[in-house]
């Protein structure tokens, strides 16, 4: 194939100053831009919870002071939350992919796509200023009294970074709402989308939806912290619970911003890597949807034991295990969608698989915790830590690497290593279950989170937790070494090395400044893998030229 | 218990039989599910492989008869586990009678209690098996949480308000008390033992605990201390409600709608006592916002409750 002969026309090539970078409206450029300071703010949060886990290899507070390690965990919330999970695949892939998936030449917005990753930027500048200055101690979730009243850490500052990056979030939603309504393609009607466009269009309402909340809260509290202005305070009329109220009610929805996106990465592999259409299309397409409505209704779950109404308990345990419901129907069509297939057990495939299994297991976790009676004994314990992240971790950073080696030869023209991909992929999920699932059995146990110091008979568990840690440390190293040796000096990819069926494999790889040399007409529904003849007259080159 | 490896906490409590029977119902019903699903993934990637020959003809990707089903079973199977749920959850609204209370308060980092008869201890809770107790919980500063892992039972405190939970010890022993939910600096120093005795030694354990005040006695003392008396009582020439008997009672407002008297009512009464006013009555009473601490409030309230002895406990842990 004449990659060579594509390059000089490809995105990467317009360009290659840092002003031709930093001003860029192509989506794909912003796309590397938000990748690039994402993956700086997964390192740092990761390196806090390295941390976090060396100090709890023993009972006794011995490697940090308890105010510090109070930071180190408030820290690694606030950071993988809000600079890392909630714009991780929409900001990245959705922002790269999206317009190729739709066939249209960019967002309908290019200039407020590259305002909202500044806007990201200035809000990650406070909160990196936070840190510099000393820290948070108020957890990621900035519960009051504690934090207008209490903590001593640098609580304004961060919660405008936090309120500040809302602002990119929403940006990013519109422009995704809009482009979907607007940018797609000749015949590419609602149910031809490919599913991970649906899940952007859902993680995008959400995002518009439920972010205004989040502010309005931060900034409640600032007022209430800098002024004495009494909103939270009981001393001055205030209600600490209306806090855990108002913070739920987005912080629920954002929890599946952190993992609509995911569910639409392994949608697109799972198919590919089987040859199959996606079980159930128009099932996993509409649950999309239901998890993002049923998502606002839940929020109460979070208080069960806080003192709010049993009985409004009793209807939020009910509204939980209804939004159970479409995440079990998308298990199983992804796991019907392997059968009569023709598997191959690429990176993508491998990290799809491994998020299937996590995410399932979370997800049965998550019965736990909606059952009442459970509830009161496992919340604030390890077994919701273990639970969520086996979500939004074992789920959504297992389907972000997935979709980063699936789409990297889009995005950058080269391969990467396939042996190093498989072994880094298994590392991690190795690491992972090592790490997580010994909480589950310390939440049980009574193991109550954010403990700095805890009781010597629960060690056993957390030996094994901070042992899984390292490993799970080494398994995300790995991909930051063999996919920056591949950015240099990988093999050239070709434009489709997955024959994979969406437009954004119809284009050259890198794509072209403005995606497509011929606007795509679409005639096909998604995943038509199972279509007569389709698997080697139209999508050639094969993947062994790939493989090289 | 295998190799000193703690799998499970002890069952120690009237309902951690019956938590803990849920517990291993979903155990087993999630590890079933979890277990089939792998087991079809793996049997899948194993059959279907590329090269394999397996039969892959005839089937179109997508069943309707078979998705209905699996909805409607996941529906029907998630309403039977939160009916189970629920139900075990609503045992905390309603207390058995004849409760021993025993008011707990949270304050940055420790756990305060105070048995009626005026014993006050330091992260440290004593109580007798067999017997109803009843923690009625304040905050003096953020939210705390009591956390019993043994009882099956957590309930947070709030400033601003009374919160409650109840449990009946059923083995004598020593657990875990734990503050659940994230209080600053020493949060994980927060706790310390509960300690389930036989009601003979719980009774002899009270005995030995030094003579001071009963709660409601110290509440009467604060009573008059801070002047309440002063207009309250039947001799007073300033009219205000007596509050002989007003524990549990329903209270008449001047705006026409009616209030239980409850914790929650005579707290805000006395903190913010324009906020509800007794229909008949000026608003003159001034606030004692500020007056006097979350332990004193406690005292305040026993003493009130002591006026209506005959008033059931109320739980209004979750109102």
């Amino acid at each position: 194939m004449s990659t060579e002969a594509l390059r000089p026309s490809s995105y990467l090539g317009e360009g290659a100053g840092p002003a031709a970078w930093l001003l860029t409206t192509d989506h794909k450029r912003v796309a590397w831009l938000y990748l690039v300071s994402l993956t700086a703010f997964f390192f740092l949060g990761g390196a806090f919870a390295v941390l976090m886990r060396v100090e709890l290899a023993t009972p006794a507070g011995d490697l940090v002071s308890d105010d510090t390690y109070n930071r180190l965990f408030s820290l690694h919330g606030i950071i993988m939350v809000w600079f890392f999970l909630v714009p991780s695949i929409p900001a990245t892939l959705g922002n790269f992919l999206l317009p190729l998936m739709i066939g249209a030449r960019d967002l309908a917005f290019p200039r407020l796509n590259l305002a909202s990753w500044y806007v990201f930027i200035l809000g990650s500048a406070f909160a990196l200023a936070s840190v510099l200055a000393g820290g948070v101690d108020t957890g990621w979730t900035f519960y009051t009294p504690l934090s207008t009243l209490y903590a001593n850490g640098f609580v304004s500052m961060a919660a405008l970074g936090v309120f500040i990056v809302g602002f990119s979030t929403i940006m990013t939603g519109i422009n995704f709402i809009v482009t979907i309504h607007t940018l797609r393609a000749p015949g590419l009607t609602w149910f031809r989308l490919p599913i991970f466009v649906w899940t952007m269009y859902a993680t995008a309402l959400v995002m518009v939806l439920a972010t205004p909340v989040l502010a309005a809260s931060l900034i409640l509290i600032v007022l209430e912290r800098l002024f004495g202005i009494g909103i939270f305070n009981p001393a001055l009329g205030g209600d600490p619970l209306l806090f855990q109220h108002l913070f739920w009610f987005y912080s629920h929805p954002a929890v599946y911003i952190m993992i609509l996106p995911g569910m639409g990465v392994v949608s697109e592999v799972l198919p590919c890597f089987s040859r199959r259409p996606l079980f159930g299309y128009k099932a996993v397409a509409l649950s999309s949807m239901a998890i993002a409505v049923f998502g606002f209704l839940v929020w109460g779950h979070h208080m069960f034991v806080s003192g709010q109404s049993a009985y409004a308990g009793v209807l939020f345990s009910f509204l939980s295990f209804c939004v159970a419901i479409p995440s079990a129907i998308k298990v199983f069509n992804w796991s019907l969608t392997l059968r009569k297939g023709e598997i191959t057990f690429e990176t993508p495939m491998l990290y799809a698989l491994f998020f299937l299994a996590l995410f399932t297991f979370g997800g049965l976790a998550g019965l736990f915790l909606a059952a009442l009676a459970i509830d009161v004994h496992v919340h604030d314990t390890y077994f919701v830590v273990a639970h969520f992240h086996y979500i939004m971790v074992g789920g959504m950073v297992t389907a972000y690497m997935a979709g980063l080696h699936f789409w990297w030869p889009k995005l950058t023209g080269r391969m990467y290593s396939e042996t190093w991909g498989r072994i880094a992929a298994t590392v991690t999920f190795l690491g992972f279950n090592l790490t997580f699932f010994p909480q589950f059995v310390l939440g049980f146990l009574g193991m109550p989170r954010r403990y700095h110091t805890y009781p010597p008979e629960f060690q056993f568990w957390h030996i094994l937790s901070s042992a899984g840690a390292v490993v799970l440390a080494v398994g995300y190293l790995m991909p930051l070494l063999y996919l920056g040796w591949s950015l240099f000096r990988g093999a050239r990819a070709p434009a489709n090395p997955w024959r994979a069926t969406g437009l954004e494999w119809q284009t050259a790889s890198p794509p072209p400044p403005h995606n497509f040399e011929t606007m795509p007409v679409v005639t096909r529904p998604a995943y038509a893998y199972d279509m007569k003849g389709l698997k080697h007259e139209r999508f050639s080159p094969h993947r062994e030229e790939a493989a090289q | 218990m295998s190799f000193g490896i703690p799998f499970a906490p002890p069952e120690a409590s009237s309902i951690a039989g019956s938590v803990d029977t849920l517990f291993y119902a979903l155990l087993a019903f999630t590890a079933a599910l979890g277990t089939f699903l792998t087991i079809l993934v793996v049997f899948y990637a194993i059959k279907y492989r590329a090269g394999s020959g397996a039969e892959r003809t005839g089937e179109r990707a997508r069943s309707l008869p078979l998705e209905v089903t699996w909805t409607a079973a996941s529906l029907l199977i998630a309403f039977v586990i939160f009916g189970w749920g629920a139900v075990l959850f609503l045992r905390r609204e309603h207390p058995p009678m004849d409760a021993l209370e025993i008011a707990g308060l949270g304050k940055q980092w420790m756990w305060e209690f105070r048995h009626s008869g005026g014993q006050r201890e330091i992260n440290e809770l004593h109580v007798p098996v067999g017997k109803t107790v009843i923690v009625s919980l304040a905050s003096q500063d953020v939210i705390h949480s009591f956390f019993v892992p043994a009882f099956r039972v957590k309930q947070d405190a709030v400033p601003g308000r009374t919160t409650h939970v109840w449990f009946i010890a059923d083995e004598p022993g020593q657990y875990h008390l734990f503050c659940a939910q994230y209080c600053g600096t020493q949060h994980s120093e927060m706790g310390g033992w509960v300690t389930a005795m036989r009601p003979e030694d719980y009774a002899a354990w009270l005995g030995n605990q030094g003579k001071g005040d009963t709660l409601a006695a110290g509440g009467e003392k604060l009573f008059r201390a801070l002047g309440c008396s002063g207009c309250h009582e039947k001799s007073s020439k300033v009219r205000a409600p007596d509050l002989a008997g007003i524990f549990g009672r329903p209270v008449a407002l001047d705006n026409q709608q009616t209030v239980i008297a409850d914790e929650r009512y005579l707290r805000d009464s006395i903190l913010d006592p324009k906020k509800e006013i007794a229909a008949g009555y000026d608003p003159v009473m001034p606030s004692f916002d500020g007056l006097l601490d979350e332990g004193e409030m406690q005292m305040l309230l026993a003493y009130l409750k002591s006026l209506s002895p005959q008033a059931p406990t109320k739980n209004e842990a979750t109102q």
